[in-house]
């Protein structure tokens, strides 16, 4: 018997995302954020989660989607991956499943116009439901985000 | 029985034992006549050992046993402190150290400490290493004198110039109970509680043997005070279990009767007494000894003898934990004041105000509690300088003051490097060699001046020296020779701009590089790691006569008052201690000048940064604005003057940090929730100024 996992579902556009449950610490609603100058585009800025500043990341952006009006069903992820937290701004999330680990395959190298590298997997539920499973730390990989130009005064 | 519960509390005896013999031993070398130091450091050794043996750690144990043996010797006289002795002591301390060091991280406080044992026997014995001077006089005294009453020459004449002086020097006998349990306790609390007031010159039997109950119920001590017979009397008294205190007043008479019985023994004893008994009488003779040493070494068996200290060990986190919370009740505070004054009731407002208050003295007490004194920071370097000068052969007086100032603890935790980097420099540098001193017609011995005090919102560290100097011509040259400075470059540099260059990285002044400097480590790394405190570093020196840095650190890290200010819809917060001013300009009075924009700020033009264009926010931009706002921000001597669209107001903020995932944005030091929720960016002003 494989070992079971249990993972958040949430969806980006039609595709459906997972995330273990637990690197997730909660997920929130929309809230207000407060704008970080200087930063990517899909850093939408940092929020205030009971007293500790997060940075939030709109998913879409990260992985090159289109992005898209945010909505009721808007939900914030906030994960926590070796000391890094951040929160993931997602189309929208309402499932948490049991997963046997056995079900996950190596992804095809393009899911949605996703890089395979920030993939972990892909697995299928039931007939006609393909989750993809991410991994995060390549995700909240820092070395990729710099900043992108210097005060000129 | 388990000893891991008990392995923190030991680890942090240990350091303070460690570091209070440090001191003393320091203190003594200073004013090695002053056997009542030599007292403090036994019975700081003796504990020591005690707790290592306890714990099961016999090296450590073994060790200090091998230094009071000779620490014995010195207090009872029959042996005289000298260079070699110190030297070893101060070699088996080190050992001391990295033993409990050992154990901190884990380990079982093994080492090799023969060599060490080795010379301390050999001190015992009476041999000196070379032929330095006279031998040591370890006579093997009658041990008899430990059980009679036998005052020793030494003891004898030091109880008579007491009673010379007008103290009072009296004889006390103390009985103890015979059903108290504890009776060693007992006894410390005698004679912890007669220290306070005055000195006990001798015990009956000697104090170790009473530490490890060697004694029946009763013992007897010579004591010197200012009090009266009577009074001691009924002082001890009051302590409990005590059965019964005669305490005798003596004279010169009586005490020559009491001291006589041994006289005779004593006599054939040593020659020490004859040096040592007018030594006492001008304890300070030494002419190199700094007031602020010989003042230490006074103080320093009051403080580890004296009263013991009302204060209870916390671990940080718990304290780090307060602070959170805290900053938390403080966000509410701030939404609770501006919700009353929205709802305009007046039970509601003064309800509010109240809390407001008792927030305000809560918040003192919470930053307080983080407050440490730099003491524990300065407290290694007297020993630190000690040794470097030995190393370097100089001749170098450190002069600690304001060692009380006190600082954020994670500001402590960080500033320790540095300043050691800044000592080491003044030594090695800054002083010059003794016939290099005495050429330019300097004393023998420099001094290193380390102050710590506090001016607003700062506390300064001063390092000062009367060593060469910094001439600038030179720093300059060195500089273009390392390629730093284009000879164009350095034909207009002021002499403040020249010091600068001695913060540049891959830079450093020494022409031969020492064992001491030269490990790789500039005083750029110096300068970056105060700048990442919220600090500041600099140099005021003149050539020939000496060098002051200075450094000038924040109070704390986590809250300051800042100026909060609008942009568009985005708040952002600017600590007000980079606030020179604020005011208001006309569109028309900013001119361009070689493209910048600059605007007059007291008879000078500055340049003016646009915040809503570096920051590009999106519903604000000043251009349209017939008047603009200004704050007028300093970095040292340079302003800069920011335009925003609005002020809204002082507050005091807690400075959160904006996570690990965001990279390090320029000119944005860290975020702050503000009494609605929202999270405000700090604005990090020295990123405006080049």
């Amino acid at each position: 018997m494989a070992e079971e996992i249990k993972v958040i579902v949430f969806k980006l556009g039609t595709e459906e995302y997972g995330i273990e449950v637990e690197k997730v610490q909660t997920i929130e609603r929309m809230m207000p954020i407060t704008r970080v100058p200087k930063t990517y585009a899909f850093i939408k800025g940092v929020i205030n989660l009971r007293g500790v500043v997060i940075p939030v990341i709109d998913l879409r952006g990260r992985f090159g989607i289109e992005e898209a009006e945010y909505t009721d069903q808007t939900r914030i992820i906030i994960v926590s991956v070796n000391e890094i937290e951040a929160g993931f701004i997602v189309d929208s999330a309402n499932d948490v499943i049991d997963l046997d680990r056995d079900s996950i395959d190596t992804p095809p190298d393009v899911v949605g116009g996703i890089r395979a590298k920030y993939l972990d997997g892909v697995a299928k539920i039931g007939d006609d439901r393909l989750l993809i499973m991410l991994n995060l730390s390549e995700v909240l990989n820092k070395s990729e985000i710099v900043q992108l130009e210097s005060l000129e005064g | 029985m388990d000893m891991n519960q008990y392995l923190s509390m030991f680890i942090d005896e240990s350091n303070d034992h460690l570091q209070s013999l440090n001191e003393s031993m320091m203190g003594l070398e200073a004013n090695p006549e002053d056997l009542s130091i030599v007292q403090v450091i036994f019975r700081s050794a003796h504990t020591l050992k005690g707790m290592a043996a306890t714990m099961g750690f016999e090296d450590l144990a073994s060790l200090t046993h091998q230094m009071e043996n000779v620490l014995d010797l010195v207090r009872n006289n029959k042996l005289k402190m000298q260079d070699f002795i110190f030297d070893t002591l101060f070699k088996s301390l080190d050992a001391l150290e990295s033993m409990v060091e050992n154990i901190t991280a884990g380990g079982e406080g093994k080492a090799d400490v023969s060599e060490i044992v080795a010379s301390l026997q050999a001190i015992v014995r009476g041999e000196v290493p070379s032929a330095s001077g006279a031998a040591p006089a370890a006579s093997a005294a009658a041990p008899a004198t430990e059980t009679s009453m036998a005052l020793d020459e030494f003891q004898f004449s030091v109880l008579e110039q007491s009673i010379q002086e007008g103290h009072q020097v009296m004889y006390v006998d103390v009985s103890i109970r015979k059903d108290c349990q504890l009776k060693a306790v007992r006894a410390y609390m005698v004679f912890d509680l007669l220290e306070r007031s005055g000195e006990v010159v001798k015990s009956f039997p000697s104090v170790q043997d009473i530490e490890q109950e060697k004694f029946d119920y009763g013992f007897s001590l010579y004591y010197i005070t200012q009090k009266a017979a009577p009074e001691i009397q009924a002082m001890i008294l009051n302590l409990s279990e005590i059965e019964n205190v005669t305490a005798v007043a003596l004279d010169q008479e009586s005490l020559r009767q009491l001291g006589q019985d041994t006289a005779a023994a004593e006599t054939a004893a040593t020659a020490a007494p004859a040096e040592s008994a007018p030594a006492t009488a001008a304890p300070a003779a030494t002419a190199n000894v700094s007031a602020a040493r010989e003042e230490g070494a006074r103080t320093a068996p009051v403080k580890t003898g004296g009263a013991p200290s009302r204060t209870i060990r916390v671990d940080i986190e718990r304290l780090d934990v307060l602070m959170n919370l805290f900053s938390e009740l403080l966000i509410d505070r701030v939404r609770l004041e501006q919700l009353a004054s929205e709802v305009q009731n007046g039970d509601l407002t003064e309800t509010v105000e109240h809390m407001g208050r008792v927030s305000g003295d809560l918040q003192n007490i919470v930053m307080k509690l983080r407050m440490v004194p730099v003491d524990t920071v300065f407290n290694r370097f007297p020993r630190m300088v000690r040794d470097l000068a030995k190393s370097l052969d100089k001749k170098v007086d450190l002069i600690v003051t304001g060692a009380e100032t006190e600082l954020d603890r994670t500001v402590i935790d960080e500033i320790g490097d540095p300043l050691v980097h800044l000592l080491r420099n003044a030594v090695d540098h800054g002083i010059e060699s003794i016939a290099d001193r005495v050429a330019a017609g300097k004393s023998e011995t420099g001094t290193v001046h380390l102050r710590a005090f506090h001016s607003g919102n700062h506390v300064f560290i001063e390092i000062e020296e009367d060593g060469t100097g910094i001439y600038p011509q030179k720093v300059l040259k060195s500089a273009i020779k390392k390629g730093i400075l284009t000879e164009e470059q350095a034909a207009g540099m002021s002499d403040d701009e020249a010091y600068q260059m001695l913060f540049a990285p891959g830079f450093s002044t020494a022409e031969v590089i020492s064992d001491v400097s030269g490990r790789g480590v500039g005083l750029d790394v110096v300068k970056s790691k105060i700048s990442s405190l919220g600090g500041n570093v600099t140099i005021y020196s003149t050539p020939g006569k000496g060098t002051n840095f200075s450094v000038q650190l924040p109070l704390t890290l986590s809250i300051i008052a800042a100026m909060l200010i609008r942009l568009g819809s985005e708040k952002y917060a600017i600590p007000l201690s980079s606030i020179v001013e604020t005011g208001i300009v006309q569109q028309s009075k900013i001119r361009t000048i070689h493209g910048n924009r600059m605007v007059e700020f007291r008879n000078t033009h500055i340049p003016l940064v646009s915040l809503s264009k570096l920051f590009s926010v999106a519903d604000f931009d000043e251009s349209t604005e017939e008047e603009t706002e200004i704050v007028v921000v300093r970095k040292g001597e340079r302003l800069v003057a920011m335009a925003v669209q609005d002020f809204i107001g002082q507050n005091e903020i807690v400075i959160k940090n904006l996570g690990k995932y965001l990279p390090e944005i320029q000119g944005i030091s860290g975020a702050t929730i503000l009494g609605d929720g929202q999270v405000a960016l700090i604005i990090d002003p020295n990123a405006f100024i080049k």
